[in-house]
């Protein structure tokens, strides 16, 4: 018996389980995932939890209730991937062989690499919002805070879902007009990129939306530390901004796990070949979703067209045919702009995000790069599909794996 | 997207004033853009960061970001500021003749 083994079962390996899970010969292949977590989050709800508009019950489920009985699932933390052995070695010292293996161990916060930022004020007036407890931290916040200098700062590219920092400051404007203190709210926007869009296209048509929401913007910021016992968050250039409420989107690091193995940069990122998914340091180890070092974005539909790519090219691997370069960089985002609005984003390593229709050309029924109901509506039923379509491996009606050209102004 | 003349050479910028076509990158094209980034005169340690970022780039096909700069060992972070000051990523990038850092929109 030959074995496949992947290591992480967030939103990419468990994708990976149940398009193999379905594509393996079950006499010859046996297929094992490990992950230490029992939970498995739906993240992009974490942007609306301190807002009150979803609970824990909303982005809560156990793991294993997305894999096949037919796979051995072991929840048990890793200790090192011997790649030279094909081996991995668990925390607790059993040793798991592989013919090929997935690495989906996906990429968190590390707050550690910002000096201050962990100290006395984290999850008191300073919070992250891509962790559940940081999340929850910030709404139970939120619920008594009664105005101020309110900052949203981006540490550093990359970062898994590179919208959701601007989704953020615009959901906050909409949640401070509605709770009747919006003009007691000092709203800034820092970033160390040189604007909120770094796109020229997104820029001439979206540039508008910080201004017209009266939210300040600090550009070209590298942050070298937090003061937490005096409230400013500081540059190299020895700019200081002072803040009563910071929200800040820490460093994002690949799992530890890969630096121990020796597989990562210098963030953990796994070298990956951009188009095949094949890592760059063994030909039977395979590396999908946030975990590579590759320049598409790290969200949800990145994987999910990552995934159907990789399990084409696990099949050729297997049967010793030329992979497939089909991965090309997708993705296709709604990004909430508060008030019932939302634009929806469609792009890959070359195209940039344009305006036009999505999925069909002039029917849509959504709109790229342009702000509308029916886009919210579209982010708000993303939560449905995640859950009973996108973990299952099923196919998107209408909406394929290489980014298409129809329908847009190109 | 634009064809503009710089020390001699017609080359294609985009509207903030970057080379979008890396080969028709040259020293001299180089130093004009520097003087426009209000940097005088280019010095070796000036182009020792300038070839470190063409190297990773070509390698890694995207920017390093500030930390990575900081543990190449090429430069420290002070001391880019003090190179190119501002936005020592985005001056730097643009006289080197690469794109300037980016997020997806």
């Amino acid at each position: 018996m030959k074995k496949l083994l992947i290591l992480g079962a967030g939103t990419a390996g468990t994708m990976m389980v149940n398009h193999l899970n379905r594509k393996l010969n079950k006499n010859e292949w046996k297929i094992t995932v490990v992950d230490q977590h029992k939970t498995h989050y739906y993240q992009p709800g974490f942007l609306f939890i301190p807002f009150d508009t979803y609970t824990e019950k909303d982005v809560i489920k156990t793991k294993k209730q997305f894999i096949p009985k037919s796979v051995e699932y072991i929840e048990k933390a890793i200790e090192v991937i011997e790649h030279d052995k094909n081996n991995v070695v668990l925390k607790d010292g059993t040793n798991l062989s592989y013919d090929i293996l997935i690495i989906a161990t996906g990429s968190k916060i590390v707050p550690d690499e910002v000096d201050g930022l962990a100290d006395e004020g984290w999850h008191k007036n300073v919070f992250d919002f891509y962790t559940i407890e940081g999340a929850t931290a910030l709404r139970d916040k939120l619920k008594t805070w009664e105005g101020g200098k309110f900052i949203v700062h981006l540490t550093e590219m990359p970062i898994k879902c590179p919208v959701a920092p601007l989704e953020f400051i615009m959901l906050a404007d909409a949640f401070f007009h509605k709770k009747g203190i919006r003009e007691k709210v000092e709203m800034t926007y820092i970033t160390p990129l040189s604007g909120a869009f770094t796109k020229q296209n997104c820029s001439n048509v979206l540039g508008y939306l910080l201004d017209d929401k009266k939210i300040n913007m600090v550009s070209d910021f590298d942050v070298e530390l937090v003061n937490e016992q005096e409230n400013f968050i500081q540059s190299y250039d020895e700019k200081k901004v002072n803040y009563d409420l910071l929200v800040t989107i820490p460093t994002n690091m690949g799992d530890d796990v890969i630096e121990r193995s020796g597989l990562g940069d210098d963030l953990n990122f796994v070298p990956t070949h951009k188009h095949t998914l094949q890592s760059k340091k063994k030909e039977n180890i395979f590396v999908i979703g946030d975990a590579t070092d590759l320049p598409s974005s790290k969200a949800g539909s990145v994987a999910h067209f990552q995934a159907e790519v990789l399990t084409k090219n696990i099949m050729k691997f297997i049967n010793e045919k030329e992979l497939v370069q089909e991965f090309d960089g997708h993705a296709n985002c709604f990004i909430e702009s508060g008030f019932g609005k939302a634009f929806l984003i469609d792009f890959n390593y070359d195209v940039e995000p344009v305006e036009g229709t999505f999925p069909l050309p002039l029917v849509g029924p959504f709109s790229l790069l342009k702000e509308t109901r029916i886009n919210h509506i579209g982010k708000l039923a993303f939560k449905y599909i995640y859950w009973n379509m996108l973990l299952k491996g099923l196919p998107m009606p209408g909406i394929t794996t290489q980014m298409s050209k129809l329908g847009k102004k190109i | 997207m634009a064809t503009k003349e710089i020390a001699g050479s017609m080359v294609d910028v985009n509207e903030e004033g970057f080379l979008t076509d890396f080969g028709q990158w040259n020293e001299a094209i180089a130093e004009v853009i520097a003087a426009e980034e209000g940097i005088e005169e280019m010095s070796d340690r000036h182009w020792e960061v300038i070839k470190h970022l063409q190297d990773y780039y070509k390698e890694n096909g995207a920017l390093p970001s500030i930390r990575k700069m900081k543990k190449s060992g090429v430069v420290d972070t002070k001391e880019l500021y003090t190179l190119f000051p501002g936005g020592p990523l985005k001056k730097s990038s643009r006289i080197a003749g690469l794109k300037k850092p980016e997020s997806c929109i």
